[in-house]
C-alpha cells in the first residue's frame, strides 16, 4: 500500500477512535433516568411518536402527572402528547412549543401557567431534564441560552461528557444496559402513579412581598401567545387542580386579565375540582401535589369533554395508523398499571427497588 | 480567564489558528494584541499598570543603553588623550548618570508593586502597633487594584533593566516588542520569570507550523491539565477542609493536610507551568523551564535549585549577588572578621545577604507575616544545614551510608517533610496558628485519627482518593523516566500506535477524572495571586 494512503488511513482511524471513544464515554456517563427519577427521559420520547397530534400539553409536572393522553384517546379519540418535564420553566415551554410547531401542526397547545412564578433560571438539574432530551435545533439552542444558571456553560450541553464526566463513580448496571437504547418511561408524556397518599393538611401559601409575575415570564408568555396566533394554533392556558404549590388569587387574577386582554381561554381547574369529581383522599399519590392515575383519569375525562365540545378537537379513533400506534401505548399502559398494582399489593409501594 | 476555563481554551484555539494564518512578520504583533486582550478580559484597569511598567522600563533601559553606547564611542575616541584618573572619573560620571535613571525606573516600578500589594499589609501592621499602645483608632484600609501577575511582570521587567544597566546586552529598540516580552499571555499570570536574553530568542521570530513542535506543545498542555485537574483540584478539597477547621483537624490530620498541600501545590504550580510552556511551544516559542523534579531533591539548597527555578535565580542574580558584592557588605565583612574572627566573621555577610534574599522572597509571595516567616524559615533551615556540614562529613566518615539507596531515600523524604512543614505557613491564617498546628502533629497525634471515614468527611470520596493515589503513581513513574531524558522525546521515538494509546489515554483520563465543571469549585492557580 502506498505510504501516503497508509498514513491517511491511520489518521482517519485515529480520529474515528477518538470520536468513538468520546461518544462511548459520553453515552456511558450521561444519566439514563430509567429508574428512580424518570422525568429526565420524557422529553426525548416525544420524537418516537410518528403520529401528528391535535393537542399538545406543554408544561411542568402539573400536566405530565395530571393528564393521561391514553385516557383521552381511549375515551374521546383525542390524539395528544404531553411535552412535560420537571420544573419546566416558561421559556423552556415556549421553545418546546416552537419546536413542536416546526414539526407538526396541533390544533391546540395547552400550557399550564404555574411556571409564570419563575422569572429567572432556577436549577441546573431540572434544566438538564428538559433540555438534554431535546433534539438539536435553534429552539434547543435558544432554550439552553435562556435557561442556563450562572454555573452552567453552553459547551457542556454541546458535549455532555464535560458535564457528566464526574459520574464515573456513580455508574450502575443501568448505565451499561441503556448505552444505546432507552425503555419508554411515560405514556405519551404521562407519568403514571397508581398509589394513594391522601391530601390531609395542605399548607396555605405564605404571604408574598410582590405577587406580580416577572417581566421575563410575561415576555415568554407573550411570545407563546404570538407563536400560537401566527401559526393558527389555539393556546389554552390552564391551572391544574393540584393543591400545592399554592396558587394565589393574585396570580389567578393576573392570568384571568392576561387571557382576557389577549383573547385566550384560561381554565383554572382548581375551581372545578368538585365538578371533576376529585377526591383528595383517593386521587393523589403525594398528599395533593400531584394526581395519581385515578385523579389523572378523572381530570382527563373532564378536560376531554371540553376539548371535544369547545375546541373542535377531532375524534381520530377510527384512523388505522393512529390506532396502531395507540395499541402499543395502551398495552404498555395496562402492563404498567398491573405492575404497579402488584407491587403495591406485595411490597406496599409501586417501585420497591427505590 | 482561568487557564482551566472553557473561555481560555477557546481563546487559545483562536490565537493559535490566527497566529499560524498570519504572515511571519505579523505574528509577534498579533501575540502582543492577544496578550493585551487576555489582560483586558481579566480587568481593563490592569492594562494601565502593565503599560506603565512596559513604557517606563523600555525608555529607561533605552536611555541607559544609548548613553552606554555613546559613552563607549566617546571613550574609545578620547581614551588615549586621558590620564588614568581622568578615565576613571569619566567612567564614574557616566555610571552616575546611568545609575540615576536606573534607580528612578527601578524605584518607580518597585514602588507600584509595593503600593498595590503591600499598602494594606503595612496599614495592618501600623494599626497593630497603634493598638499595642492602647489606641483603638487605626488607619483605614484602602481599596487598591492589585493587577494580575504584577509580581511576575515587574520582576521580569526589572531583571531586564538590571541586565541592560549592567551592560549584558543592549536595550530592545522596539517598544512593542518589549511590551510583548513583559505581557506574553501564557506566562503573564504565574511565570516563569523569563529572562529577556532567553525569551527574546524565539518570541519575535517568525514561526511556521511544525507538527513535532505543535504536538509536543499540546502534549505538555495535556500533562499540565492532568496534574491540575485530576490531582491538584481534587486533593484541594480535603486541604481546604483541614485548613478551615484547625480545631478538629489537628494531629495526624494537620500532617496529612501538609502532605496533601505539598502534592496540591506541586501539581497546581507545575501543571500551570506545563500549560504555559506548552502553549508557548505550540507557537514555536521557548519558555524557560521552572522545575526539575524538585521532590527528588536531597537537601533544601538543591530543592531551591529545582523548584521555581526562575524565581530562585532571579533573587540570586539580582539581589543576593549585588548585595553580597556591595560596598556596605564589604565593610560588614571587614568589621565582622575583626570582631568575630575569620571563621565566623566571613559568614556574617553571606548570612546577612541570605537573610535579605529570603525575607524578600517571602514577602514577594504575599503580603502577610506567614510568607515572611516562611521565607525566613527557609533561611534558617539552609543556614543550619550549612552549619551542620562538618557534622555530616564526620558522620559519613564513621557510617558508610552515603550513596546507598536507603540514605538517598531518607534524604529525599527528609527534604519533602521539611519543605511541607514550612509550607504550612501558606495554609493557616496566621503565624501563631501555624506553629500551633505544627506542634499538634506531635502533641495531638492519635491513632483514632487514622480513619478513612474522617477523610471522606472532608469532602471527597474514597474513589477520589484512589484517583489521587493512581495519579501520584503516574507522576512518580513519569518523573523516574524523566531522569534519563525527555519523556516526550522517548514517546516520540515509539511506534505510532503506542504513542497514540499513551496520549489518548491521558486525554480521556483528564476529561473523565478531572475535577472540573459543576460540582467542583473552579480553582485559580495558586501562583496567580503572587
Amino acid at each position: 500500500m502506498n505510504i501516503k494512503i497508509k498514513k491517511l488511513l491511520s489518521i482517519i482511524l485515529a480520529f474515528a477512535v477518538v470520536i468513538g471513544g468520546l461518544d462511548f464515554a459520553g453515552r456511558l456517563l450521561e444519566p439514563k433516568y430509567m429508574s428512580g427519577i424518570l422525568e429526565g427521559a420524557m422529553i426525548g420520547e416525544y420524537y418516537d411518536d410518528p403520529t401528528s397530534h391535535d393537542v399538545v400539553f406543554i408544561g411542568d409536572c402539573e400536566l405530565y402527572e395530571n393528564i393521561s393522553p391514553v385516557y383521552l384517546y381511549e375515551n374521546y379519540g383525542i390524539n395528544s402528547y404531553v411535552r412535560g418535564s420537571a420544573q419546566q420553566l416558561i421559556w423552556q415551554s415556549y421553545y418546546l412549543a416552537e419546536e413542536t410547531i416546526k414539526r407538526e401542526k396541533p390544533k391546540a397547545i395547552v400550557f399550564n401557567v404555574l411556571s409564570m412564578k419563575y422569572d429567572e433560571p432556577q436549577n441546573e438539574a431540572y434544566n438538564r431534564m428538559t433540555l438534554d432530551g431535546m433534539k438539536w435545533s435553534m429552539s434547543k439552542v435558544n432554550s439552553i441560552k435562556a435557561s442556563m444558571t450562572e454555573e452552567e456553560n453552553f459547551i457542556e450541553y454541546v458535549f455532555p461528557l464535560l458535564r457528566y464526566h464526574s459520574r464515573w463513580s456513580d455508574l450502575n448496571s443501568d448505565d451499561f444496559k441503556y448505552l444505546y437504547h432507552r425503555d419508554k418511561v411515560a405514556f405519551n408524556g404521562y407519568y403514571m402513579r397508581v398509589d394513594v397518599k391522601a391530601a390531609e393538611s395542605v399548607p396555605e401559601g405564605k404571604p408574598l412581598a410582590d405577587y406580580a409575575f416577572g417581566d421575563n415570564a410575561y415576555k415568554y408568555l407573550d411570545k407563546l401567545t404570538k407563536l400560537c396566533k401566527d401559526n393558527g394554533v389555539r393556546l389554552i392556558l390552564v391551572k391544574a387542580p393540584t393543591q400545592y404549590p399554592y396558587w394565589y388569587p393574585e396570580w389567578d387574577k393576573q392570568m384571568v386579565d392576561y387571557a382576557k386582554a389577549n383573547g385566550l381561554d384560561y381554565i383554572n381547574f382548581l375551581d372545578k375540582a368538585d365538578e371533576i369529581g376529585l377526591d383528595w383522599s383517593q386521587d393523589t399519590y403525594d398528599g395533593g401535589l400531584h394526581l395519581n392515575l385515578s385523579g389523572a383519569e378523572k381530570m382527563s375525562d373532564y378536560f376531554g369533554k371540553i376539548l371535544l365540545e369547545d375546541y373542535d378537537i377531532p375524534d381520530r379513533s377510527g384512523e388505522e395508523e393512529v390506532a396502531r400506534y395507540w395499541d402499543g401505548v395502551i398495552d404498555r399502559y395496562e402492563a404498567e398499571i398491573a405492575r404497579q398494582e402488584t407491587n403495591l399489593e406485595k411490597y406496599g409501594k409501586v417501585n420497591p427497588e427505590e | 480567564m482561568l487557564f482551566t476555563s472553557y473561555e481560555f481554551l477557546g481563546f487559545l484555539l483562536a490565537v493559535f489558528v490566527i497566529y499560524y494564518l498570519l504572515p511571519g512578520k505579523a505574528q509577534w504583533p498579533f501575540l502582543l494584541l492577544a496578550s493585551y486582550v487576555f489582560y483586558f478580559i481579566a480587568d481593563p484597569r490592569y492594562l494601565i499598570f502593565i503599560a506603565l511598567t512596559s513604557v517606563t522600563t523600555f525608555y529607561g533601559a533605552k536611555i541607559i543603553s544609548d548613553k552606554k553606547e555613546s559613552f563607549a564611542g566617546w571613550f574609545a575616541d578620547h581614551k588615549k588623550e586621558m590620564e588614568k584618573e581622568e578615565r576613571k572619573a569619566a567612567k564614574a560620571k557616566e555610571h552616575k548618570g546611568e545609575k540615576k535613571i536606573f534607580l528612578a525606573i527601578l524605584l518607580l516600578n518597585l514602588g507600584i508593586l509595593a503600593v498595590t500589594k503591600y499598602t494594606n499589609f503595612t496599614i495592618a501592621n501600623i494599626n497593630s502597633l497603634i493598638s499595642a499602645f492602647g489606641n483603638a483608632e487605626g488607619l483605614s484600609f484602602v481599596n487598591l487594584v492589585i493587577p494580575m501577575g504584577i509580581s511576575f511582570y515587574t520582576f521580569q521587567s526589572m531583571g531586564y533593566l538590571i541586565d541592560v544597566y549592567n551592560g549584558k546586552f543592549p536595550a530592545q529598540k522596539n517598544l512593542f516588542k518589549f511590551a510583548l516580552f513583559v505581557s506574553f499571555f501564557p506566562q503573564l499570570v504565574q511565570g516563569p520569570i523569563s529572562r529577556y536574553a532567553d525569551l527574546s530568542q524565539t518570541l519575535f521570530e517568525e514561526h511556521r507550523a511544525n507538527f513535532k513542535t505543535i504536538s509536543f506543545g499540546l502534549e505538555r498542555i495535556l500533562w499540565g491539565f492532568f496534574k491540575k485537574l485530576v490531582i491538584a483540584d481534587r486533593i484541594l478539597v480535603p486541604v481546604k477542609a483541614i485548613i478551615a477547621d484547625p480545631g478538629s483537624y489537628n494531629g495526624f490530620y494537620a500532617f496529612a493536610g501538609a502532605m496533601f498541600y505539598a502534592l496540591e501545590l506541586y501539581c497546581d504550580f507545575t501543571g500551570g507551568i506545563d500549560i504555559t510552556i506548552g502553549v508557548a511551544e505550540t507557537m514555536g516559542i521557548k519558555v524557560t523551564e521552572n522545575f526539575i523534579r524538585p521532590y527528588f531533591s536531597k537537601n533544601i539548597k538543591e530543592y531551591w535549585n529545582r523548584w521555581h527555578i526562575t524565581m530562585g535565580t532571579w533573587f540570586t542574580d539580582y539581589i543576593f549577588y549585588p548585595i553580597s558584592a556591595s560596598q556596605f557588605m564589604m565593610k560588614v565583612s571587614k568589621k565582622s572578621r575583626a570582631l568575630l574572627g575569620n571563621n565566623i566573621g566571613k559568614r556574617v555577610p553571606v548570612y546577612l545577604s541570605s537573610f535579605i534574599v529570603w525575607f524578600t522572597t517571602g514577602i514577594w509571595h504575599g503580603a502577610s507575616w506567614n510568607f515572611i516567616v516562611w521565607g525566613l524559615g527557609n533561611f534558617v533551615v539552609i543556614m543550619i544545614s550549612q552549619e551542620l556540614d562538618p557534622f555530616y562529613r564526620w558522620f559519613h566518615s564513621k557510617v558508610n551510608v552515603a550513596g546507598t539507596t536507603g540514605w538517598k531515600a531518607f534524604q529525599i523524604i527528609r527534604t519533602v517533610l521539611i519543605m511541607s512543614s514550612l509550607r504550612m505557613f501558606d495554609c493557616y491564617r496566621d503565624v501563631p496558628l501555624t506553629f500551633k498546628m505544627f506542634a499538634s502533629i506531635f502533641a495531638d497525634f492519635r491513632l483514632s485519627q487514622l480513619n478513612l471515614q474522617a477523610f471522606i468527611d472532608m469532602g471527597i470520596t474514597a474513589q477520589d482518593y484512589l484517583v489521587v493515589f493512581v495519579g501520584l503513581i503516574i507522576l512518580f513513574a513519569v518523573s523516574m523516566i524523566q531522569r534519563s531524558g525527555s519523556v516526550r522525546e522517548k514517546i516520540y521515538g515509539l511506534a505510532a500506535l503506542p504513542q497514540f494509546v499513551i496520549y489518548y489515554s491521558l486525554f480521556m483520563i483528564t476529561i473523565i477524572f478531572g475535577a472540573y465543571g459543576i460540582g467542583f469549585e473552579a480553582s485559580q492557580f495558586i501562583y496567580n495571586q503572587f
